[in-house]
């Protein structure tokens, strides 16, 4: 099964390499990893989707919290959480096709976001199963090219764990979960 | 003050109380070499950065300080590479030092640049590339700390030349490591305590199973009371043998692919494994399908990535060992297991009588009488041996007696040849008082036998033991077992290693008669320089017990019994 983790790290080259590494070195089967800045210019975020059973991720958050430059783990799967996926879709849209596909887009809530005689760039954000769906009725208008952002995923809730990331070496115990904060999808 | 980037390196070797390097100059690291002149630090120069890195672990696991090798880049640099993998593998505390272009240059494929960090990823606990003078103390800080706790491990720093060079302001206080991620300290839950000693007091025929983990973490007291108190059995790993005494009425010895035979049984019809700072290694555990299948398990190691990667373990207490210990023992009650030791103990006996020592003598020399010999002879004595890899390193495990902990230096995890002599050079440094014997076969000696010209030249008595059988003796049993006795590249020519002795200046002898050789041990123990000798045991001996791999760890080829034989060939 798919397993999210959302992983904070020191923000130092070679990092990325690092956590790819052991992926590669263990076997473990990344379907998707994304790395981006956060609130705190020392450390990054990545959202890393595995495909593990449960005692394969336990030994993925295991091996990752081996690595020196790792600060905090946690494996968001099945918890409340938001995950978004962003996509971006040059469907070739000629005269005809131009109105059914922005209709499409339409009700996908997706944005145009550029205009060629020829075709039209569709940008979509969501849960990976809506981006699936709006390719899936494009693509019989025929689907020109096509780039993904892979998963990026939050807990709901209050409390960030951006604040927990940065703890002192040491500390070793598992941080508690915010299980107190309700949230609701908007 | 204003110091150099190698400067500041010497000067934090110095505060990690770094007395001796093993390592070989070259350009990249030039600077730090000519900055050696401000040190006290001794440096041994080796004939190749492979012998620097396994003379480090030897030092590291002799000692438990953190031992050092030093080369420039690029070759010198992957010439390390088996030496860092064997030390991860065995969880060895080294680190590596090596000479890296300078930094404007990096990327550019310039003359003797290696992407070493990026080679040494997998197999360095951590690795640092320092490009600017000002990094070098806080790095040096942190690759000590890596390198020596939680699980020990490798670490290798890779200076840029211009760092070595170029200045910074150093006060020379030491600088507290910050790694912010980096956890060694974890410790088990209460709930997880009560667990482990619901499972020990409650079982009928447990066992314990220990391993490196008891001398890294300086374990050995506390396991003897645990097994004392609770009368259970312990069964260690090849690298956890001298952690708990042989001589004690509760050591089954060494467990696993060559292991007892009784105790291979023991733990296929034990119904607690105790597993303490050992990780269930394919060589140990035979095929996991049928491993320990009425046995409930307990598994106390440092690292939790160990935890259920090989075996499933019924409770995990992830943490020191020697400190998971001392919390557990206050609640460990005593319990007698009279039955349980008395049926272990009726498998000895069924054993003793397979024992190559036990066999009428024909006249031929075999290796585990050399080893034997040189066990009883040096009893008592403070004597180290390092061993290589293959036939020789097996019947070291089962007939040199190991009563302390640090005794027994060898290359478990990875098995690499050419381990012993430099791995020995190392001891003797880290442990000039203790007398060290490098007991190797003739195929892993030829790999590194460069390096008598060290050993020579650092003036250090090791005695070199080459159990010489004329073949590379484990891959021709495996041959011999599995493939039909095709001995295919398995036949070894060696020179004369007497000849070669002498031209290094070193005494040496070559035995071929069993009773030559206690006086030889003896004459070799008196001697005040290193002694070579060419032992040249029977050439097609094997190691028995043998699991197969992928062997159920029960199913193990038995050295024929000699009396049947001996009826049959009546």
């Amino acid at each position: 099964m798919l397993n999210t983790f959302v992983v904070y790290v020191e923000n130092k080259p070679g990092v990325l390499t690092r956590v790819a590494s052991l992926f590669r070195r263990r076997a473990f089967n990344i379907d998707s990893l994304t790395v981006g800045r956060t609130e705190k210019p020392e450390v990054s975020r990545m959202t890393i989707v595995v495909d593990a059973d449960r005692d394969q991720a336990m030994r993925v958050e295991a091996n990752l919290y081996k690595l020196v430059n790792v600060l905090f783990v946690e494996n968001i799967t099945g918890k409340a959480a938001i995950s978004r996926d962003l996509a971006m879709i040059k469907v070739a849209a000629t005269h005809d096709a131009r109105s059914h596909v922005l209709e499409l887009a339409n009700v996908f809530r997706a944005r145009v976001v550029d205009l060629a005689p020829e075709s039209l760039t569709i940008e979509i954000t969501g849960g990976e199963d809506k981006i699936d769906g709006l390719l899936e009725v494009l693509r019989p208008y025929g689907v020109l090219e096509m780039v993904r952002t892979g998963i990026v995923a939050m807990r709901r809730g209050g409390k960030s764990e951006a604040a927990i990331a940065s703890v002192p070496a040491g500390s070793g115990a598992e941080p508690a979960t915010p299980d107190d904060n309700v949230s609701y999808s908007v | 003050m204003i110091k150099t980037g190698s400067q500041i390196l010497w000067e934090c070797l110095e505060q990690q109380g770094v007395t001796t390097v093993f390592g070989y100059p070259g350009g990249a690291i030039l600077p730090a070499y000519d900055a050696l002149k401000y040190s006290n630090i001794h440096h041994v120069l080796v004939r190749h950065e492979q012998g620097a890195t396994h003379m480090a672990d030897g030092y590291a696991r002799a000692s438990g300080r953190v031992g050092v090798a030093i080369a420039t880049s690029g070759p010198g640099a992957t010439n390390m590479v088996t030496g860092i993998a064997t030390a991860m593998l065995d969880s060895s505390p080294i680190v590596c030092i090596t000479g890296q272009v300078g930094s404007k240059l990096i990327g550019s494929d310039a003359f003797q640049e290696t992407d070493i960090t990026g080679v040494t990823l997998p197999i360095t606990k951590h690795n640092y590339l320092v490009t600017h003078a000002d990094q070098v103390a806080r790095t040096i800080s942190e690759a000590f700390y890596v390198a020596s706790s939680g699980r020990p491990g490798p670490v290798l720093v890779d200076i840029t030349k211009d760092a070595q060079q170029s200045t910074c302001e150093f006060d020379g206080k030491p600088v507290t490591p910050q790694l912010p991620g980096y956890r060694p300290d974890l410790s088990p839950t209460p709930d997880e305590y009560k667990q482990a000693l619901d499972l020990i007091h409650s079982a009928k025929r447990p066992v314990i199973l220990a391993g490196h983990g008891i001398i890294l973490s300086g374990a050995m007291q506390e396991v003897r009371t645990f097994a004392e108190r609770n009368n259970i059995p312990v069964g260690l790993t090849l690298l956890g043998l001298g952690g708990f005494p042989a001589s004690h009425p509760l050591s089954l010895g060494m467990m696993g692919m060559h292991g007892e035979a009784w105790l291979n049984t023991t733990i296929q019809e034990a119904d607690l494994l105790i597993a303490l700072g050992m990780r269930f290694d394919d060589r140990v555990t035979g095929n996991l399908k049928t491993y320990a299948p009425n046995a409930k398990k307990i598994h106390i190691e440092i690292d939790r990535a160990e935890i259920n990667k090989n075996v499933k373990v019924d409770v995990a207490l992830v943490g020191d060992l020697r400190a998971v210990l001392r919390e557990l023992l206050p609640k460990v009650k005593s319990q007698d297991r009279h039955e349980w030791l008395a049926y272990i103990d009726r498998m000895k006996g069924d054993v003793a009588v397979r024992d190559i020592q036990n066999l009428p003598d024909n006249g031929h020399l075999y290796a585990a009488h050399v080893i034997n010999d040189i066990w009883r002879e040096t009893l008592g004595s403070d004597t180290i041996i390092a061993t290589d890899v293959g036939q020789h390193q097996m019947w070291e495990a089962q007939y040199f007696k190991h009563e302390e902990p640090r005794t027994l230096i060898t290359s478990g995890g990875l098995g690499t040849m050419g381990f012993a002599l430099p791995a020995a050079i190392g001891v003797k440094a880290a442990r000039p008082e203790a007398e060290v014997w490098a007991i190797v076969g003739d195929g892993g000696f030829q790999m590194t036998m460069a390096e008598l010209a060290t050993m020579v030249q650092e003036k250090l008595k090791v005695n070199i033991a080459i159990i010489n059988n004329g073949y590379l003796g484990m891959v021709r049993q495996w041959q011999e077992f599995f493939y039909d006795r095709n001995y295919e590249a398995t036949p070894l020519l060696s020179p004369n290693f007497v000849k070669q002795a002498d031209a290094y200046g070193i005494r040496s002898v070559a035995v071929t008669q069993r009773s030559e050789v206690v006086p030889t041990v003896q004459a070799t123990r008196k001697h005040s320089g290193p002694v070579l000798i060419d032992f040249q045991v029977e050439q097609e001996d094997s190691v028995y017990p043998m699991v197969a791999a992928g062997a159920s760890l029960h199913e193990m080829i038995r050295r024929p019994n000699p009396l049947e034989e001996t009826a049959a060939d009546a």
